[in-house]
Formats: C-alpha cells, sequence, structure tokens
C-alpha cells in the first residue's frame, strides 16, 4: 500500500457525527411532522443560500479529514517492509498538492511575479545589485512578467469563471429536468416557474448563489495553480492553503465541542427539571458553580494545564499531528465543559414544563418506566431546543477559537486555523511595507463561514421555534470578554 | 429586603468553594507542583535540588491537604490547600512569579480596565438601545430590514478584526490617536479613545439585535393595543410605555456584567498596552504564571456572583410587582 490510513480522534468523532446525521435526516424524512419545519427552512431564500456556502466549507473540511501517512520511497529492494512518513497529510492535501508544494522564499504580495523585500543578486559579470528577484512558482511560466501579466491573468479568470458556469448549465439543466420530472410539468413550464420565484423552494436565488460560487471556484482553480492568489507568509507557504485548511479546524471546533458537550447537557437537564428533588438540587449547583467562572479565564487555566501535562509527556505522542490533534479535541471538550450550562438550564426548564402535561401524567398513570417516559414524551419534545442550540453555538465558537488561539490558549502553534493565522499576520500589518493579505485572507474567509453560519442559525431557529432568541446571545458574551 | 440580600450571601458561599475546588483541582492535582517547577524550569536538565529550591520558594512544599507531619489542627494548616486555596477567601492571593503581591497588584490594575470597560458598557448600552429602538419604530420596513442584516454582519466579524482595523484606519492611517499606550490623569482620554469606540462598535451587532427582539416582544402585548387605541402618538407608546417595561429583560443581561468590568477586556487591552487587570491575565497566561491565573479565576466568580445579587436586587428598583423575600 503506498499510504498507511490514520484515524485521529477528532477524525473518528466527525465520522460518528456524520453517521448521527445521516440518521437523523433518514429518521426525518420518514416522518412527516417531523418533516414540516425542515420545509420551513428550505423557503428561505438567505437560509438556502447560506446552506449552499456552508456545504462547500463542509465538504471541504470532510476532505480534509480523511488523514494517512505517505510510504517513503526507498530504493533498497531488499527491504519489504514499507516505511511511513511521520507527516499526516489528508485526502484534500493531496488534491491541493500544487498550494502546498509551491513553497516560495518569503513574502509575497497576491498574484505577484516578484518577491516582496529586495534581495542582492549577482549578475554574470560579477556585479551585484539588489532587486526584487523572481517568485520560484508564482507567475514563473510567464517569461516577460511586465507585458504578458494582464492578459495571462485575464485570460485565465474568464476561462475560469466559463469553466464554472458551464458546470452550473449543467448542473441546473439537470435539475430543472428533475424537478419537471417530479412535478409532470414540463421543463419550460418548470423553468420559467423558477425564473418568476413561484416555486416553494427559492431555486432562484440559490441557483445565483450557486453561479457565483461556481465561478469564483473555476477562477480560483484556474489562477491558484500559477499564482499565489492571496500572497505567501513569512516562510513563503501560500496563504490560500493556509486559509483553506483553516476550515476544517473552524469546523471541527464549532460541530465537536457540540457534540461532545450535548449529552451532558441532555441527560443532567432533563433529569433536573423530571426528578426535581434533591437531583435538581445537585445539578443546579454543578451548572451554576460551573457558570460562574468566567469561560475565558476557566479555559486559560484548563488549556494551560494542558499543556504542562503535554510536555512533561512527550511520549504519549508520536507525531506532531497527533498531539496538535488531541489538543484540539481537548479544546472542544473544555470549551464544551464552559458552553454547557446554558443549553442545561434551558432544557431543564423546558423538562419542568413538560413533566405537567397531560400524557406524561398519563403515562406515570399507566406505570410506565421513568426511563422510558424521557426518552420516548420528553427527548423527543426538547429536540427542537437542542437543534437550535446546535446551530447557534456554531458561530459563536468559530469566532471563539480565533480569540483563544490569539490568547495563546487555543489550538497548537502547529495546527493552521483562522486564529494561529491571525496571530501570525497581527504583527506584520506594523512592517514596512505593510504585509495585508494574509489578514485580508482570514478575515474574508472566517467571515464569509460565521455569516453564512449565523444566517442558516436563524431560518433554523425560525422555521423551529421562533421564541428562543436568548441562546446566541449567551454564547456570544462569553467570546466577547 | 436586607434579610434576603444576607441569604443570598450565604447561597453565595457553597458556589465559591465550588470555584475553589475546582481551581485546586485544576491548579494542584492534575498536575502536581513538581510538575509545575519542572515546566517551568526546563524539561530537560532539571535537578532535584533545583526543584525543590523552586517548591520551597513558592511554599509548594507541603502535602496537598493532609500533612501528617505536623500536630492538630495544624495537620490541615499547613498544606497548599489551605494556604494557597483556601486563603483566597480572604482574598490573599499569595505572590507572583516575579515576588509581587497579587493583590496589590490587582488593587492598582483594576482602575485602567474601568477606564475602558465603563464607558465601553456605558455608551454602548446607550447606543445600542437608541438604535433597538430606531429599528423597532420603523419595524417592517426597509430601515428595519437593513438594519437586521447590518446587525447580523456586524456579529460575523471577529472582535480581533474591529480592533486590528480600527488601529489601522485611525491610528496608522490617519494619525489621529495613538496606537497603543497609558497615560495618568486626563492624558490617559486620548489613549482611551480609540479602545472605547473599536469596543463599543465590535459588540453592536449581537447586542443591538438581542435588545430589538426583546422590544418588538413587548410591542405585542397588550397594554400596547390599549395605549394606541388610546390615541396615543406612536413615539410615547414607544418611549414611555414599551421601553419602561422592556427595562427587566435588559436589566438581566445588564447588571450582571456590572462587577466583571473590573477585570477588563482581555484582548482589547493587550492589543492597546494599557496596564489593567486584563492584559495582567495574558501576561500571566504567556509566561505561566499558575499563581496569578488562579487568583483571576477566583476573583473573576466571585464579581459574577456578586452580579447575579445585584441583579436580582435592580429588580425590584424597574418592578414594583418583585418583592425578594
Amino acid at each position: 500500500m503506498p499510504f498507511k490510513p490514520v484515524i485521529l480522534w477528532t477524525d473518528a468523532l466527525i465520522y460518528l457525527l456524520l453517521v448521527l446525521v445521516i440518521i437523523f435526516a433518514w429518521h426525518i424524512r420518514r416522518n412527516e411532522h417531523l418533516l414540516v419545519p425542515w420545509r420551513r427552512v428550505g423557503q428561505s431564500a438567505s437560509g438556502m443560500m447560506a446552506l449552499i456556502v456552508l456545504a462547500l466549507f463542509v465538504s471541504i473540511g470532510l476532505l480534509d479529514t480523511v488523514h494517512f501517512r505517505p510510504a517513503i520511497e526507498n530504493n533498497s529492494s531488499t527491504n519489504i517492509e514499507k516505511i511511513y512518513g511521520v507527516q499526516v497529510l489528508s485526502l484534500f492535501d493531496v488534491i491541493v498538492t500544487p498550494l502546498r508544494k509551491n513553497v516560495e522564499k518569503t513574502y509575497s504580495a497576491p498574484f505577484a511575479t516578484h518577491l516582496y523585500t529586495r534581495e542582492t543578486i549577482e549578475l554574470s559579470e560579477g556585479r551585484q545589485v539588489r532587486e526584487f528577484p523572481r517568485l520560484k512558482f508564482g507567475g514563473a511560466h510567464l517569461d516577460n512578467p511586465e507585458i504578458q501579466f494582464t492578459t495571462d491573468v485575464t485570460w485565465r479568470a474568464v476561462v475560469g469563471v466559463g469553466f464554472g458556469l458551464f458546470v452550473w448549465c449543467v448542473f441546473v439543466a439537470s435539475l430543472v429536468i428533475l424537478l419537471a420530472y417530479q412535478s409532470g410539468k414540463k421543463f419550460i413550464q418548470t423553468l420559467f416557474a423558477i425564473l418568476r420565484s413561484e416555486t416553494e423552494v427559492p431555486w432562484n436565488a440559490m441557483f445565483i448563489m450557486l453561479a457565483l460560487i461556481l465561478s469564483l471556484l473555476g477562477s480560483a482553480l484556474m489562477l491558484s495553480t500559477h499564482y499565489h492568489i492571496f500572497g505567501t507568509d513569512k516562510v513563503g507557504q501560500d496563504v490560500f492553503y493556509q486559509s483553506l485548511k483553516s476550515i476544517r479546524t473552524g469546523l471541527v471546533i464549532g460541530t465537536l465541542t457540540t457534540l461532545i458537550m450535548l449529552p451532558f447537557a441532555l441527560l443532567l437537564g432533563i433529569m433536573a427539571g423530571y426528578f426535581r428533588g434533591w437531583v435538581d438540587d445537585v445539578i443546579q449547583y454543578i451548572y451554576t458553580t460551573l457558570s460562574s467562572i468566567p469561560s475565558v479565564l476557566l479555559i486559560a487555566a484548563a488549556v494551560l494545564m494542558m499543556q504542562v501535562y503535554m510536555e512533561i509527556h512527550p511520549e504519549l505522542f508520536d507525531t506532531i499531528a497527533v498531539r496538535a490533534d488531541l489538543r484540539l479535541l481537548f479544546l472542544c471538550i473544555i470549551l464544551g465543559v464552559t458552553s454547557w450550562t446554558g443549553l442545561c438550564r434551558l432544557l431543564r426548564g423546558e423538562a419542568l414544563k413538560l413533566r405537567e402535561m397531560e400524557y406524561i401524567q398519563a403515562a406515570h398513570a399507566f406505570g410506565v418506566s421513568h426511563w422510558r417516559i424521557i426518552s420516548r414524551h420528553i427527548l423527543p419534545n426538547v429536540m427542537h431546543i437542542v437543534l437550535i442550540a446546535t446551530v447557534m453555538d456554531f458561530s459563536g465558537l468559530v469566532l471563539a477559537e480565533a480569540v483563544l488561539s490569539y490568547l495563546g490558549v487555543g489550538v497548537d502553534p502547529s495546527m493552521i486555523s483562522f486564529g494561529t493565522m491571525i496571530n501570525a499576520a497581527r504583527l506584520e500589518m506594523a512592517r514596512e511595507p505593510m504585509v495585508w493579505w494574509a489578514l485580508l485572507s482570514s478575515f474574508s474567509f472566517m467571515f464569509t463561514l460565521v455569516l453564512s453560519a449565523n444566517l442558516f442559525a436563524d431560518a433554523v431557529q425560525n422555521a423551529f421555534n421562533p421564541r428562543i432568541k436568548t441562546l446566541s446571545f449567551v454564547n456570544r458574551k462569553v467570546v466577547s470578554q | 429586603m436586607l434579610n434576603y440580600i444576607i441569604r443570598r450571601m450565604f447561597y453565595a458561599i457553597p458556589i465559591l468553594i465550588g470555584v475553589n475546588l475546582i481551581t485546586f483541582t485544576l491548579f494542584f492535582v492534575v498536575n502536581t507542583p513538581d510538575d509545575m517547577a519542572r515546566m517551568q524550569l526546563g524539561i530537560k536538565r532539571v535537578t532535584p535540588e533545583a526543584i525543590a529550591k523552586w517548591k520551597q520558594e513558592r511554599g509548594y512544599d507541603k502535602p496537598l491537604v493532609f500533612n501528617s507531619a505536623e500536630e492538630g489542627v495544624q495537620k490541615f494548616i499547613r498544606t497548599i490547600f489551605f494556604e494557597k486555596s483556601a486563603a483566597m477567601f480572604a482574598f490573599n492571593f499569595g505572590r507572583a512569579d516575579d515576588g509581587r503581591d497579587i493583590a496589590h497588584e490587582i488593587k492598582t490594575r483594576m482602575l485602567p480596565s474601568l477606564a475602558i470597560a465603563l464607558p465601553v458598557f456605558l455608551l454602548g448600552l446607550v447606543a445600542y438601545i437608541t438604535f433597538a429602538l430606531v429599528m423597532v419604530f420603523f419595524r417592517a420596513t426597509y430601515i428595519d430590514f437593513w438594519g437586521v442584516v447590518l446587525c447580523v454582519a456586524l456579529m460575523s466579524i471577529s472582535s480581533l478584526f474591529y480592533i486590528i482595523g480600527g488601529q489601522f484606519l485611525i491610528s496608522k492611517l490617519w494619525h489621529l490617536v495613538p496606537i497603543s499606550g497609558f497615560g495618568s490623569g486626563l492624558d490617559a482620554s486620548k489613549f482611551l479613545v480609540l479602545p472605547v469606540v473599536i469596543g463599543v462598535i465590535s459588540g453592536a451587532g449581537a447586542s443591538t439585535r438581542w435588545y430589538r427582539t426583546i422590544f418588538l416582544e413587548e410591542m405585542g402585548k397588550d397594554y400596547v393595543r390599549t395605549a394606541r387605541a388610546k390615541g396615543l402618538p406612536e413615539t410615547i407608546v414607544l418611549f414611555r410605555h414599551v421601553l419602561r417595561n422592556a427595562l427587566i429583560p435588559v436589566l438581566t443581561g445588564a447588571v450582571v456584567v456590572i462587577p466583571l468590568l473590573f477585570l477588563g477586556s482581555l484582548i482589547a487591552e493587550s492589543f492597546f498596552g494599557i496596564p489593567g487587570l486584563g492584559s495582567y491575565t495574558i501576561d500571566a497566561i504567556n509566561s505561566q504564571d499558575f499563581a496569578v491565573v488562579r487568583a483571576m479565576v477566583f476573583l473573576g466568580s466571585f464579581l459574577y456572583i456578586i452580579g447575579l445579587i445585584l441583579t436580582d436586587i435592580s429588580y425590584t428598583l424597574v418592578d414594583p410587582r418583585i418583592r425578594l423575600e
């Protein structure tokens, strides 16, 4: 085998999450009453447009989750045993190999053909001049960049957009055919209905968004193989590549934190509300105590302690990737510990209300066990709160990661994330001449991710229950501290 | 009333004990003082004598919870738990790694923190409520719609970018105020303008939107319809009736953070070089000064609990129906 699959801890949890989502979706499809609110989500134009963007981010994140260690080529034929490199790569790394491997010497501006700093170059007749040397990869295919540059970039961008729009046309046409077939109408009729936005699902808004994304993607594809479209950083690494890699870190923090804290919040919250009495007192005491510690300080304290532990026991981690990954997982856990209290309190309140309902009184009268009442009657009736909390927490957690990494209590410094990118780029603003592209790149990627998450969360919240509104605010307070 | 407040104070004690136990577990049980000494002195070349000396200098050379070498009550008193953790109840935080008294540092650094956090809090409250009222007044129009869009967009920007962008635009490009630093007396004001403005803007999205939903919910109540039926103009309805009634949920969010203002803001203070408690905490995190972090955790939860009590008291002031018994 030319590679050895590696399943890191967060990978395993992401696969678990994926399986859960699939089971959940399958379950919803089979139950009409569960499908109704989701149909309402599907009618929200902003929500569906955000969903398309999120789907793009999630697919990049998922590709970046399939990890393996490539084999090292060794020429000695006597050695049958393959040796695998210590570098852990992902499927995404392989797809964007040119981005990953085209490393320059140091800073270069977006679309630059020359380095950002002067260097002393020895000419053939022995003279030395200080000038901006050509880049090794960015625009290296051009013989005379001054003349060819504009035409080359325009041509590549146009071809990229054209390619994107071609894919878009094929996709849209096949989707319209499918829709026409389903509704039993003619192709033209369906197309005009979409154009006039007479469809229930806002297909026209979604198609516009898709066209935008595909043309951006197409031109990025065409340009990034020959240029550094977001420039390079101090050690010459492509900033576009870093931004794409940051997506997975952001998604992991945003989703796994909730996945980890959810069982505790559900179990304790429902138990407190359902059993009341001393169980309620104990659980209330636990979450009041935990929530009374300002979360940044609790996270800082816990991460500091974990750093000490990792420094003292280096033998537990065989590669850097494993170490960085465990640190990321731990960050998710500790973020979960600080953020479950809000959801737990809400669930307790809801369970208190539900236990007085007549159908639960009836279940009691029939002698149904506590466990069965909780799992059959209470749990399904609080799931909408859980869902809203999950989608609302997501964007706050992505933002929290950046702040925590800046404070030095976030992800491992070797792990590419929005926080580490901003942290590295922040001092470059003071440099003369200024290096601005790393910040711009991380800003635009993070803004797109968080904005679409916020819009999608709004759509979900409106569809399920417009009355729960304090959730996101509570969690945002945590981050802004 | 006084009775209630005293009883609330007693409720706070078990919570503080819980916080104390959590910090004790985190800082002394998960990693022993030996581990911390090794970390501070460098992992590789460290002798047992050096560790012992490090621990003795900081008073970590005692057993964790039970000292069998002593007599009587001293068995419990001469321990790390009592001397380092339980002593925090008396605000005796011990010394930082640089030998300074932490309690003294906290006292001197509180004011610069407050100098930023308090204006941000007050200006923010006024500004957000005003914006929210304007949006509610023009509800279901384009002003409201684009206001919400702006709020969501503002919410989606990391606070780091607000600070970096603000410093770049105002200080570096336009040279209006110094980038960072702090002065004493009136001199400080020119350093404070930028952090305060940025602080207000960075919180605008989420808070304005939250206040808007509170006001909108209040708008749907019966008394609003009655007021309109009486023929009151919309402005009077909004400012006299809705605003007053919406104060209760507004207070819940606002009063609880007032004591926490003393802690300052971690990122803003470090970006702007303000010698407050926030930058103190950051420095402690970066230099791994565990004593300071431990003290700040305790102080933070102490202030938060005070905030909760203040919230309860403030309820009675704005809503005469609520009696604290």
